[in-house]
């Protein structure tokens, strides 16, 4: 619908096309982000923006586009946003430090299947940024409990998990991100549609990461 | 230009051996002074950054999107392949090695392929340490599952998010290093020029994408991992900003561009719907495994269905057509990606194609009853979700529909065993190069190669050349080479800004995609491309007198992103063109309908074009030149026959599928009324 809007404001010479975020179109990346009439990639569950169909909407109808609204996302232009902060939160640790080679076979240990599964499943997350606009305080927890789970839920992660998530919600506060009141808003427009859960679990494993000797 | 492949002496099974054993290395405090660019954060550019940023190099990496994980490897479904036979089933190194060679119609170089096959079980091990979540049985060890054209089980997958998972792996490390100041992040930046000096890649030239400002970055080495072309087609199954320039400025600069017309069409995807449409959202092909693919056997059939008088689920199964499995019973639904997106063409050519005529189904019904419905949702619910979001339809219910489209260029920057360009210093990887996967590429062996070249490749061979670089000292970016390459690049923006037309950038990237696929598309002949070289001519030409830019070149501004990148697709399209055009044979993805047996399938020749082309760039407008690469097969039996053999009890087909291109041309007034 944009390219059909910005196509009809170049042949028009109307202005300047509207800037917005956009790549694989098929809901994968996560680099498009809109909130569209008031949710967060549109009034539909478990996509994104690219997916959201036009079938959705009745002829006539008013459509609200802004960008995602949250402090740690500053507007570059039009409906660009700069989500460089949840780089910066895997940066802080959101990863198993491996270096290239010299690693054990690939079935040396066996994950329960279960166990693989929910790890995938909190993997799955595209960094859209859905659930801090979603958030009326703008929180990171479900992108950062999603990568803390991950990791957490795999054997490979235990090794470094009490330093990981004590560095990745510091960092997550120290960019300006805001608290979660549980309010669950990030889960109900979580275009993966990654649970709450995995909120319950970082919360779980920053606990014992404080009272834990795991941590440097 | 001299093509020289490097590829070491001694029996293929010890050439990757002897190799590093023998090559030159850099120590640990000299690495320290050595600058690396990496443009590209996908599984290839990732991987090769975080790699030799921890083994001690400066490394500073690029990427046009917001952040590294956005690369389109994201986007890979359906697996990794590996040779690690953890299924027991008869798989090695060696049967990697041949499939490989073979599904690639003997058009790839031995050497790297076996390499490839060589190092592909260290990738799984790779990800397993890095968390990434393969799929597991209830052993708790990894689960494995048989991908289009394989024999055996040797594709690792996450789901069908397996390209996700794999890139996120590497982005972690990737992150890591960032942290550790090894590899410096740059997004939102474009490579625009590659800047030589003394015959060597010493630099780039970015556009920062937000502020428009061009900015230099000068290196010791410079590695392209920055994806295929087949974006040049409009309707691709790539991303709307993947793009085939960075390479393009690079074979301007001098870099051999080999193979360019060994395009893959994919026959899985989702088939047109309308004229809006953007892009085509591919469906794993994995859904080949389980799915059986069909159209109507009476054509009144398919039309009622086309008609909407009539249901899939309501047609009896003896009127159903289970055409490949009737075609190729050895393989069935699994046969390779080009006999399958060429059988779909043939059935929906001959009347037989359902939805807008283009369109075949694909059905789980037998799947769900044989596995029950959890089994299939496990193994294939987000691509079930995708589908039904995307079409409106569900398939648990009713059978999907499928349809070939452009998905993976195997041309791309010629390059050594050491992944070396024909430009000293500017290395290759991933899709970006031309190197492993020969006229066709296997399902599952992108994801391989990509991360093989970046883990495991170029770390050793880029030490070997640049052991003598440490004498050279920090390269600076403010010599002559620099200015020049800031200058020309300023100018080609804003001549393009100045242009002042009347029609969009899309416009024209439409057409000229209209025009690919119609006349050098799945099917090539002379005189499509005669047609086609025409066409493509006049629309640049077009392009230079009414294309209209709004905004400058000072600000972020995807109109004029678009239209650079549509510039090097015109001279990339008359490549393409010029290629197939030479390539008088028919292998792999490149189609001539003058090269079929008689069952319509390829007929290679093996006497005349048993070589890898790579083409010099001559200027803007001229012929480009070019040399070949002789193939030689040492290891291998070529097999002579056509790499699909009927048995028997099939029927064949009556007639080739390509016996004209009008199919073609209705298909393209479909996607561009």
């Amino acid at each position: 619908m944009l390219d059909i809007l910005n196509e009809q404001l170049v042949n028009d010479h109307i202005a300047h096309p509207v800037c917005f975020d956009n790549d694989c179109r098929e809901g994968i990346c996560g680099m498009c982000g809109l909130y569209i009439n008031g949710r967060p990639h549109g009034n539909d569950d478990g996509i994104t923006t690219c997916q959201l169909h036009m079938r959705k909407f009745h002829d006539g109808d008013d459509i609200w586009i802004e960008p995602w609204r949250a402090k740690p996302f500053p507007v570059i232009r039009d409906l660009v946003v700069d989500r460089s902060a949840f780089d910066k939160i895997i940066q802080a640790g959101g990863y198993i430090s491996t270096t290239t080679g010299g690693v054990p076979d690939a079935n040396t240990i066996p994950i329960p299947k279960h166990k693989a599964d929910m790890a995938m499943d909190a993997a799955s997350c595209i960094g859209c940024g859905a659930c801090v606009a979603a958030c009326k305080n703008a929180s990171a927890m479900l992108f950062v409990g999603a990568k803390v789970s991950h990791l957490a839920l795999l054997p490979q992660g235990q090794i470094e998990a009490a330093d990981r998530v004590h560095k990745m919600v510091c960092k997550m506060d120290e960019l300006g991100f805001g608290s979660c009141t549980n309010t669950y808003a990030c889960e109900a427009e979580c275009p993966k549609l990654i649970k709450r859960q995995n909120i319950s679990r970082l919360n779980r494993q920053w606990i014992g990461a404080l009272f834990g000797r795991d941590r440097k | 230009m001299k093509l020289d492949s490097k590829i070491p002496a001694g029996p293929l099974a010890e050439k990757w051996t002897n190799y590093k054993a023998s090559q030159k290395l850099v120590n640990p405090a000299n690495k320290r002074k050595l600058d690396i660019i990496v443009v590209g954060t996908g599984l290839a550019g990732a991987s090769a950054a975080a790699s030799l940023g921890a083994m001690g190099f400066n490394v500073d990496i690029f990427c046009i999107q917001d952040s590294p994980r956005r690369a389109h490897s994201i986007a890979a479904q359906g697996g990794i392949n590996a040779a690690k036979n953890y299924q027991n089933d008869g798989d090695s190194v060696e049967r990697l090695f041949r499939d490989t060679i073979k599904g690639g119609d003997y058009r790839a170089r031995e050497a790297n392929v076996y390499r490839l096959a060589e190092v592909s079980g260290a990738i799984i091990d790779q990800c397993v340490a890095q968390g990434v979540p393969f799929a597991r049985d209830y052993g708790g060890l990894l689960d494995n599952r048989s991908f289009g054209g394989a024999q055996v089980s040797r594709t690792f997958y996450a789901k069908g998010q397996t390209g996700q998972q794999l890139l996120l792996g590497a982005y972690g490390v990737l992150s890591r290093e960032i942290a550790r100041g090894t590899v410096k992040l740059h997004t939102r930046c474009e490579m625009m020029d590659l800047v030589v000096v003394e015959g060597r890649a010493r630099g780039i030239i970015v556009r920062n994408l937000v502020t428009g400002d061009l900015e230099r970055y000068a290196a010791h080495a410079v590695v392209l991992a920055t994806g295929g072309y087949g974006n040049l087609y409009y309707l691709s199954t790539n991303a709307m900003n993947s793009n085939g320039s960075a390479a393009w400025v690079c074979h301007r600069k001098g870099a051999a561009f080999a193979n360019p017309c060994y395009v893959q069409i994919h026959p899985t995807c989702i088939p047109v719907h309308g004229d809006y449409q953007s892009k085509l959202t591919l469906m794993s092909e994995s859904l080949r495994n389980d799915g059986r693919i069909w159209v109507p056997k009476k054509k009144e059939d398919a039309e009622a269905i086309r008609a909407g008088k009539l249901k899939p689920t309501e047609i009896p199964e003896e009127n159903r057509d289970y055409y490949l499995e009737r075609r190729y019973p050895a393989f069935g639904n699994l046969v390779p990606r080009d006999v399958a997106s060429r059988a779909a063409k043939e059935r929906c050519d001959a009347g037989y194609g359902v939805g807008t005529g283009y369109a075949v189904y694909l059905d789980f019904a037998d799947a769900i009853q044989r596995l029950g419905k959890d089994v299939v949702e496990q193994k294939y619910g987000n691509l079930f979700q995708m589908y039904q979001k995307i079409t409106d339809e569900n398939p648990y219910e009713t059978p999907m529909m499928i349809y070939p489209a452009i998905h993976y260029t195997m041309g791309g920057l010629w390059v050594d065993y050491e992944l070396q360009t024909t430009i000293p210093g500017l290395f290759a990887a991933g899709e970006a190069n031309f190197s492993d996967h020969g006229a066709n590429r296997l399902g599952a062996s992108a994801l391989m190669q990509g991360l093989a070249d970046g883990y495991f490749v170029l770390p050793y061979t880029m030490q070997n050349y640049l052991a003598d670089q440490i004498y050279v000292g920090k390269i600076s970016s403010t010599t002559p080479e620099f200015d020049k390459a800031e200058v020309a690049v300023r100018e080609r923006l804003n001549k393009l800004t100045t242009i002042g037309g009347d029609k969009t950038v899309d416009h024209f990237h439409k057409a000229l995609g209209k025009i690919m696929w119609e006349y050098c598309g799945m099917a090539r002949n002379t005189e499509s491309l005669n047609k086609a070289k025409k066409l493509v001519s006049q629309l640049e030409d077009e392009f230079w007198k009414s294309v209209f830019i709004p905004g400058n070149a000072n600000e972020m501004n995807p109109e004029l992103e678009k239209a650079y990148r549509l510039e090097d697709y015109f001279e990339l399209a008359q490549l393409v063109i010029d290629d197939a055009m030479h390539r008088e044979e028919s292998c792999g993805g490149h189609f001539r309908t003058e090269h079929q047996t008689e069952d319509g399938e390829t007929l290679r020749d093996d006497e005349h074009f048993m070589y890898v082309a790579a083409w010099e760039y001559q200027g803007h407008g001229q012929p480009e030149t070019m040399e070949k690469e002789p193939l030689v097969y040492e290891h291998i039996q070529v097999s002579h026959e056509v790499h699909i053999t009927y048995l028997a009890s099939g029927e064949r087909p009556s007639q080739g599928p390509f016996r004209d291109l009008s199919f073609g041309r209705h298909l393209a007034r479909l996607f561009f009324p």
